[in-house]
Order: C-alpha cells, then sequence, then structure tokens
C-alpha cells in the first residue's frame, strides 16, 4: 500500500532551511520536499565566507549539502528561482519563473539582505554588502583590481571583512559610526583592545565616522562624512547590518513586523506556513548568528513530524570573531550597569581581558579578551542562568588548581541531551555521546568527522573535548593527553627524554619503543622525529629523506603545479656579474617560467621541472640557497659601513660572515636573520629571527621576529661589543632554539613560551653555558654537506628520485 | 565499450627506494608508485583528488597509507581512498612482480 506524502516545500536554501530539512530526515519525516533557492549554489556555510575571503578555504571547501545529497534525499531542487507568492486560496507556492507548485506546508527561510545604507551614492559601481558568494567574489576581484577599500561598519562581519581585504593586500579603513567597536557585543575595554590589536595587524580606523555620501562618477571613488572630512576609496563594504528578508511574506498577506511573526512552534500568521532563521521575529526577536536558527529548526522538525517537542523560547546568544591571531568572545549581558555585580581582570601586559556579570548572584554575561578558554563554559553558564559559587568562581577566573576537571564534567553531565553543542553546525550533546558510544570515537578530530561538530569556528571545541571526557571516563585520559599528533600521548620533551634514555637511533626504533598507533607515525611525527634525532646526534644520525617533507627531500620548493623553485645562494644578498650571467643562461635553457626577486634579497627560478633540477644546479654550481628547508635561509643586510654614509658597522661582510657559517644547519623550523649597519634598521631586523642591528660602540641583537601569519615585533635581547662576542651570542641563541623548540615552532612562539627573560638568563648570565652552546653549534656545522652536491654524486638515487620512467 | 587491458613492465624491484614514490608514465597515464617498508608496490593515478589537484608521488609514506606532499591528505594506497575527515579517490592500478621486474596492469 503506498500512502500519499504531504507536500513540504522550503523557500531558501541556506543553512536555517536546510538544517531544519536535515532534522526533519532525521526524524523519518515523511514529506516530499521541495527546496527553492535564489542562489545558484547548493547549501553552504555562510559563516565561512570569511575564511573564504581570508583566503583559507575555497567555495568548494564550504558546501554543506551537494548536489548529491539533494538527489540521495529525494529533495526535489530549483536553485536560481525566487519564490514570489504564497497563494493561501490554492495552496500553491508561485516563482519568478511562473512555476506553480502545490503545498502542503510551507517553511519560510530567507534570511537577510545587507543593509545598505540609504545615502547619496550607495547604488554606485564598486559598493558591495557581505551576505553570499556573490559579495565574495566581487572582494576577491576588487583586490586585485584596486588598492584602497573602505569598510563601512566596525561590527563583526565588518572586521572580518576588513582583515580578509587586508590580507587580500589592500589598504583598508573601518569606518564606524560609534566610538567603539562591536559596540553591540563588547564593553569598552574589550572593544579597544580588539581595536589596538587589529591596527597591529593593519587594519587603519576612522571612528565616530557617519558616512553621509558616497562620491564618485560612476564608480565610487570616495566617502564624505558629516563632519565635512573625506576619504578616498575605490571599494567599498557596506557592513552595516542586516535587514530580514520579508518580502515574500509581506506580498503573501503574511503578518511581518521588523521580521515574519512566528509564535514558540515557529507558525506565521498564515495556516500552515511556518518561518525560520534571520527572516523570522520571535518574542520581538530577530537573530543575526546561527545557533538561534539551529535551536529554532530543531522545534520546528519536530513540530512537522509530530513528536513530542518544548515550544522554542528565545536563545541566548554568544559571538566569537573568526580572525587568527584575535580572541574575542562575548555572551549575554556585556554592558555592567548598577544592577551588576561585576568580575573582571585585565592585564594589560598579556592583553587579556575577562568580564563575568552578574545579576542577583546569577551569571548573565560575560565578556572575554585574549584568552578565550573559558568561552564554553560561560555561555553554558550563561545560558542555564547558573548561580555563581565559589567553586564556579575558581574555575573561571581561574585560581586555585585542582580538581577542575572533575567540575567541569559534571557541568556536561547536567546538560541535556538535546542542548546544541556546536551552534555553528547544529550539533547536539546526544550526536555527540552517540557517536562515542556507537561508534567508539575518541578524539575531537573523529567527532568533527562524523558529526560536523567544530568544524566551523571552533568555539565549541572545549565543551566537546569535555563531553567526549565525560562519556569515556578513564580511557579519555589517555587521549584527551595531547601527544605531539595522533600517533603518540606524549609531548616532544617526553621523547626527547626517551631518546636520550633508551638511546634510540631511528625513526622506527623511537616508534617501536615507544608504542606509536601507527607504526610508520604520520606527516607530522616522522618529520619531527627524524630532526630531533638529527639535533641529538649530529654525527652519527642516517638522516631519512623518507622522513622529510618533499621540499626538503628534493632540494627545491613544490609548486601547486607539481613543478619546482630554485633558489641558489647569495651571502648577505650579494652577487656577481658571473654569478648573473649564469642564473641568466640556465634560465633560458630550462624555460625558467619566472625569475623573481625573493623578500631575502636573493633570485627565484620557478616553474623548473623536476626532472630538470639536478641538471640546474649542476650548472648553476652554485650552493643551494635552502629555500624550502627548515634551516638558515637568508640574511639579508643592507648596505653598511663599506658605503652607507649613517653607517657605523660593515653589514654587508657581517651578514655574509654570518651566512656562511650557519647554513645547511636544520632548526626546528625556517630560520631569518638580517644585519644593519646603523639604528636606521634598514634592512627590517624587527621581523626577523635573529635581527642585529650596528651602532657606534658595537651591535645590539634582536631574537623571536616574524613578519608572516603571526607578525611579531622582534625583542631586544642584549647589547654587545665585538664582533667574536656577537657569534658567540648568535650561536648560543640559536643552539638552544635547535635543542629546546618544538619541531615547527618559529622562534616568535619560541620567545612567547620560553620567555625571553628565561632565555636571557641561560645566554646572558651563564657564560659556561653559552660557550657550551656556541661548541655544541659549532660541532654539529662540521657534519653538513651542501644536498645539491651530494645529490649529484649519488646517481642511482638521483635517478629514483627525479627521473620518471616512460614506457 | 570494450576496455582491453594492457600490462607494462616499469621497471625492477630496486628502481623504487622504499617509502619514496617514483613518477612512471605508461601509456597516457601518469602514475605514482610507491613501495612501502614491507614490500608491497602501489600504482595510483599521480594526481591529488584534491580540487586543486597536484601531483602525489613526492607524499611521506607510512604504511599503507600516503600523506599527499600539498594538502597533506591521508590516502589508503591499497585502495585509493582519503581518510576522513577528508573526502574523495583516486584511481589505483593492479602491479604484479614477474621475477624482479615491476608491472603494472592498465
Ligand atoms: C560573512 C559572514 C560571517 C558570519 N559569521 C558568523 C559567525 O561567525 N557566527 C554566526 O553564528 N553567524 C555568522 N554569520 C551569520 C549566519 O551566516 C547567518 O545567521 C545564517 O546563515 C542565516 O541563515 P538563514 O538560513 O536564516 O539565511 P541564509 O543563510 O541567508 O539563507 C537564506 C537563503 O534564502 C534565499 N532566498 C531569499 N529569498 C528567497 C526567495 N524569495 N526565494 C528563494 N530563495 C530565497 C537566499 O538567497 C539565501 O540563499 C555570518 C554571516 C556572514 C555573511
Ligand atoms: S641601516 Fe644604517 S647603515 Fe644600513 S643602509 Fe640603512 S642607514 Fe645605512
Ligand atoms: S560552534 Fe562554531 S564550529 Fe562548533
Amino acid at each position: 500500500m503506498t500512502t500519499i506524502r504531504e507536500k513540504l516545500v522550503l523557500v531558501g536554501n541556506g543553512m536555517a532551511g536546510i538544517g531544519t530539512i536535515e532534522q526533519i530526515l532525521k526524524l523519518g519525516g515523511a514529506y516530499d520536499i521541495t527546496v527553492f533557492g535564489s542562489e545558484p549554489h547548493p547549501n553552504y556555510n555562510r559563516i565561512m565566507l570569511s575564511y573564504v575571503l581570508e583566503g583559507s578555504k575555497t567555495l568548494n571547501d564550504i558546501i554543506l549539502n551537494d548536489w548529491n545529497w539533494y538527489e540521495d534525499n529525494n529533495i526535489t531542487l530549483h536553485t536560481g528561482t525566487m519564490v514570489t507568492r504564497i497563494d493561501e486560496g490554492s495552496k500553491q507556492v508561485v516563482t519568478d519563473s511562473g512555476m506553480l507548485v502545490p503545498y502542503d506546508k510551507v517553511i519560510i527561510a530567507t534570511g537577510s539582505n545587507s543593509f545598505i545604507l540609504p545615502v547619496p551614492g550607495s547604488d554606485k559601481e564598486g559598493v558591495v554588502g557581505f551576505r553570499d558568494i556573490s559579495d565574495c567574489d566581487a572582494m576577491l576581484a576588487a583586490a586585485k583590481q584596486y588598492n584602497k577599500a573602505a569598510v563601512i561598519g566596525g561590527g563583526l562581519l565588518g572586521l572580518e571583512a576588513a582583515k580578509g581585504l587586508v590580507n587580500l593586500g589592500m589598504d583598508v579603513t573601518v569606518v564606524h559610526l560609534m566610538e567603539d567597536l562591536m559596540e553591540r557585543q563588547l564593553d569598552r575595554n574589550a572593544s579597544s583592545m580588539l581595536q589596538a590589536e587589529l591596527e597591529r595587524q593593519g587594519v587603519k580606523f576612522s571612528m565616530g565616522k557617519q558616512t553621509v555620501e558616497l562620491s564618485g562618477e560612476q564608480r565610487v571613488s570616495g566617502l564624505c562624512f558629516s563632519d565635512g572630512s573625506t576619504l578616498a576609496a575605490d571599494f567599498v563594504v557596506m557592513a552595516v547590518g542586516i535587514k530580514p528578508n520579508v518580502t515574500l511574506a509581506k506580498d503573501s498577506g503574511i503578518s511581518v513586523n521588523r521580521g515574519i511573526v512566528v509564535d514558540d512552534y515557529l507558525q506565521t500568521s498564515m495556516q500552515n506556513i511556518y518561518s525560520i532563521g534571520e527572516c523570522a521575529e520571535h518574542r520581538g526577536m530577530c537573530y543575526g548568528l546561527v545557533a538561534p536558527l539551529f535551536e529554532q529548526g530543531m522545534v520546528l522538525a519536530k513540530h512537522l513530524c509530530g513528536s513530542d517537542t518544548k515550544p522554542y523560547e528565545g536563545s541566548i546568544v554568544s559571538t566569537k570573531l573568526k580572525i587568527s591571531g584575535v580572541d574575542v568572545f562575548s555572551a549575554g549581558e556585556f554592558l555592567d550597569s548598577p544592577e551588576h555585580t561585576v568580575i573582571s581582570s585585565k592585564d594589560e601586559w598579556k592583553r587579556t581581558y575577562k568580564k563575568i556579570l552578574l545579576k542577583n548572584n546569577v551569571i548573565v554575561g560575560a565578556v572575554l579578551f585574549g584568552d578565550v578558554t573559558e568561552s564554553a563554559n560561560l555561555q553554558k553558564l550563561v545560558k542555564q542562568g547558573a548561580v555563581m559559587t565559589d567553586e564556579i568562581y575558581t574555575e573561571v577566573m581561574g585560581t586555585g588548581c585542582c580538581g577542575g576537571g572533575a567540575k567541569k564534567s559534571t557541568s556536561v553531565e547536567a546538560m541535556a541531551d538535546e542542548e546544541i553543542v556546536c551552534g555553528c553546525n547544529g550539533v547536539t550533546k546526544k550526536a555527540i555521546v552517540d557517536a562515542v558510544t556507537e561508534h567508539g570515537f575518541t578524539t575531537v578530530d573523529e567527532i568533527k568527522a562524523c558529526t560536523g561538530a567544530t568544524r566551523s569556528c571552533g568555539g565549541c571545541k572545549p565543551v566537546v573535548e569535555q563531553i567526549l571526557q565525560f562519556v569515556l571516563g578513564d580511557s579519555f585520559q589517555q587521549a584527551a593527553k595531547q601527544g605531539i599528533c595522533g600517533c603518540t600521548t606524549l609531548s616532544r620533551d617526553e621523547i626527547v627524554a626517551e631518546i636520550t634514555a633508551k638511546g634510540l637511533k631511528t625513526t622506527k626504533e623511537v616508534m617501536n619503543v615507544l608504542g606509536w598507533k601507527q607504526e610508520e607515525g604520520c606527516s607530522k611525527c616522522r618529520p619531527a622525529i627524524n630532526y630531533y634525532l638529527g639535533m641529538m646526534n649530529p654525527d652519527t644520525y642516517q638522516d631519512e629523506k623518507e622522513s622529510r617533507f618533499v621540499n626538503e627531500r628534493m632540494g627545491a620548493n613544490i609548486q601547486k603545479d607539481g613543478t619546482y623553485t630554485v633558489i641558489p645562494r647569495m651571502y648577505g644578498g650579494v652577487t656577481t656579474p658571473e654569478d648573473l650571467k649564469k642564473i641568466a643562461d640556465v634560465s633560458l635553457k630550462y624555460d625558467v617560467k619566472v625569475v623573481k626577486v625573493t623578500g631575502g634579497q636573493r633570485l627565484d627560478l620557478i616553474g623548473v621541472k623536476k626532472e630538470d633540477l639536478p641538471k640546474v644546479w649542476e650548472e648553476l654550481d652554485m650552493p643551494s640557497g635552502y629555500g624550502y628547508a627548515k634551516s638558515l635561509r637568508t640574511v639579508k643586510t643592507c648596505v653598511g659601513s663599506q658605503f652607507c654614509r649613517f653607517g657605523t658597522q660593515d653589514s654587508l661582510g657581517m651578514g655574509a660572515l654570518i651566512e656562511r657559517k650557519y647554513e645547511r644547519l636544520d632548526f626546528p623550523a625556517k630560520f631569518k636573520i638580517a644585519v644593519n649597519g646603523c639604528p636606521r634598521n634598514c634592512a627590517e631586523s624587527c621581523t626577523k629571527d635573529i635581527g642585529i642591528v650596528g651602532n657606534d660602540g658595537g651591535w645590539e641583537v634582536f631574537i623571536g621576529g616574524n613578519g608572516g601569519i603571526k607578525p611579531r615585533i622582534a625583542d631586544s635581547f642584549c647589547k654587545i661589543k665585538t664582533d667574536e662576542e656577537l657569534i658567540e651570542v648568535c650561536s648560543a641563541v640559536m643552539q638552544y632554539y635547535r635543542e629546546t623548540g618544538n619541531y615547527l615552532e618559529r622562534t616568535s612562539e619560541w620567545v612567547e613560551r620560553m620567555g625571553l627573560e628565561r632565555i636571557q638568563m641561560v645566554i646572558l648570565n651563564n657564560e659556561d653555558n653559552r660557550k657550551e652552546l656556541a661548541a655544541r653549534i659549532d660541532f654539529a656545522l662540521t657534519q653538513v654537506t651542501d644536498p645539491w652536491k651530494k645529490m649529484l654524486n649519488d646517481s642511482s638515487t638521483r635517478a629514483a628520485l627525479f627521473e620518471e620512467t616512460r614506457v | 565499450m570494450n576496455k582491453t587491458t594492457q600490462t607494462y613492465p616499469i621497471g625492477s624491484v630496486q628502481d623504487f627506494l622504499l617509502q619514496i614514490g617514483r613518477v612512471v608514465i605508461a601509456g597516457n597515464v601518469e602514475l605514482a608508485v610507491f613501495r612501502t617498508s614491507d614490500g608491497a608496490i602501489y600504482a595510483l593515478e599521480n594526481r591529488s583528488p584534491h580540487p586543486k589537484g597536484g601531483p602525489l608521488a613526492e607524499g611521506i609514506v607510512s604504511g599503507h597509507f600516503l600523506y599527499d606532499p600539498l594538502y597533506d591528505w591521508k590516502i589508503d594506497l591499497r585502495t585509493g581512498e582519503v581518510q576522513a575527515p577528508d573526502q574523495g579517490i583516486v584511481m589505483t592500478y593492479p602491479v604484479s612482480l614477474v621475477g624482479d621486474i615491476v608491472t603494472v596492469s592498465l
């Protein structure tokens, strides 16, 4: 017997709507489902657009339900189609393409639109919102063509857009009406710390400015403010807010306020028509974040499937900014007033801030900056309306220590099964518990693969860990302890200690004896162990090519198309006409695609075919520049006293000397040095692992600088009189880093982890120690050879590595 | 359509370093051939299933898994299956040993 299924039509192919459909499918709801979406894509994770813009994700990465998903679940999908009206009389929805589709029930999940300021000029070319894939594409395209961008709006969206555009190389100013950034989520303290941090990352700000007009011809060329001042910009992102998309509801005669008005079961004023997501207004609230949408979706799905459900009673929202290196969090109430009891602590040195608001001793809100480890916990406490106790205080404010774990698991225990743990992906506590008990998963990564929790903003990771701990009990102890990778629970220091204690000789031995889960390790631990073994036994350890990343194995940098780049050494950034000629000849002969001057003052031959690499090295007949390795890269120099009228020290000479001395040695990560002739610092010491600056009586040494993903200005380490002392200090710093650094840890992170004072104490206050460190690096340096030469002399390895067989 | 299989000799065992991939072009297919530490030899199409593509031969080999060199996806050399949380599959081709000679059938 076949029953006729009820027809369910979803308008809006976005996160709220599809989230609800997923729940309905899980509950086994028997509907014939049709979905309309005005965008030409399947459902994607809108909040990850920020990562697409920033460049760390591609559009493909953020698809949540691909085309197959719709097909597999027998869902009829119409993309690129707008629903224009719901006709209650004939029970049909009407589309802009003239389609008529009958329904029994409709879910309106049309989301919102970017709010575009109603000022003259806002319709000019070069003005976009930040809402969907097409906006994102527009920004990526603009960054290629234009240089000056303005982002109007200093909220979450605006800041993420601004950081993304900075990463794309644009000069970006955020224009904000208020004096404080994210004033709807943060208090003044947190917001000023946030602004300072973003300024450090290259975003400019223009605060307290009201935009009254966008100037320009056809294309925007600037902004005019109410105080008469102006700002030049050839690209403008409007991120001033969102407007619930109520057109369809309004045109169909459904009652709307700011959003589409719904009751506690998400029912609109029209029978059989429901609404959820950003377009809906519940008890006077329209939400602009995903967590509430999933909570609404869960209630609606159950309601539509006829299972028992509590009514939806509103959500407490929390915010996390998705910009790397900037951790801010807020939940519930965040501005203190006389009726609040305020607990706060601000640390201007570590740049952290924590505030918890109590009302009649109940936790009603929290703000965190810098250190957000307690965010998940606080979010839960706010949501539960927990009463502040001594234990909770100790837990969240971090005084005292012991027994925290046990307490945390009890609060997870108290959590309802249906409570959403991962707001971004709508994953409940039960879904995670089931994944553990039914599939035997024990790690956050496995939970992520199976349920999607932690996949987006990552804010829920601490709670997921607590749930794992709660469900697994003692067996989690093992999984919980973070080893250097998934293969082991041992930390770097434990591994190094075991290598010494047990006299382990090869990566195989290490993994065997120390009980690796995956016998031959993975791409994280094998290169690390190979490094540690080589660092500890420079003379006896047999380096394992098969444990090195491709670049170090091949002596060149692999590019995305499988070709390589070759960088010969140019000591101190100095070359000769003869060498230049050789480079030119080889580049022509081997059809090099691009010859580029690198940031480190040398030449990069880009696009060499793998099988040509050995011939290129042979004909260049220059030392490898190690442009691919976790090793000394370049020593950048300025002109210095040989030629510069300001020069007080011979930076050229010292730079070349240092580069020759320390080249070829393995480090935990790549290593860069700069040498300057005077404090004008033309070779930019502040962003190098070691920065050396000459002065009238000697040198000043800086360490721990970085210009990469997480920029950091180097710390002044010491001042030195003679060249010999300079070399000794550099040697000691480098060797201390080699001996204590975690594999892949740059000195910028190392200095922060170890503490500058400690490194100074070890090296500056203890002469014996310093000399021993320097002697150890000198010994290691006697063992190194040029990898290109070595490969040229080893014809069988050379053939196996570089030549392709053709049959 | 009928597909015929052709067998190509691609070298002797020693031509393939342990745990280091080698590119072999057989007919019009580019292969990445790996010899794992237990002596088994696997041939896969030398193309990452990652949307951005790229080669596989230069990856790190552990047991019968490969970590691809550009995106670090973990791939089962025996089946070509990409391991969670990533998804995808690489074409694999049967390999056999005739004496010391490695052959692959496509
Ligand atoms: C860049 C960015 C970053 C964000 N970051 C976060 C974050 O970190 N955390 C967080 O919680 N939230 C974040 N958000 C907000 C979050 O993405 C939204 O709250 C969520 O996507 C809203 O889901 P929705 O289904 O209600 O609406 P949408 O996802 O907007 O879906 C609505 C869909 O309906 C379609 N549609 C509209 N009208 C019609 C019609 N008449 N017919 C057919 N189709 C129609 C639209 O084209 C759209 O595809 C972010 C948003 C953006 C843009
Ligand atoms: S750092 Fe000083 S010595 Fe070196 S080039 Fe600049 S001004 Fe001249
Ligand atoms: S809450 Fe954002 S990924 Fe889970």
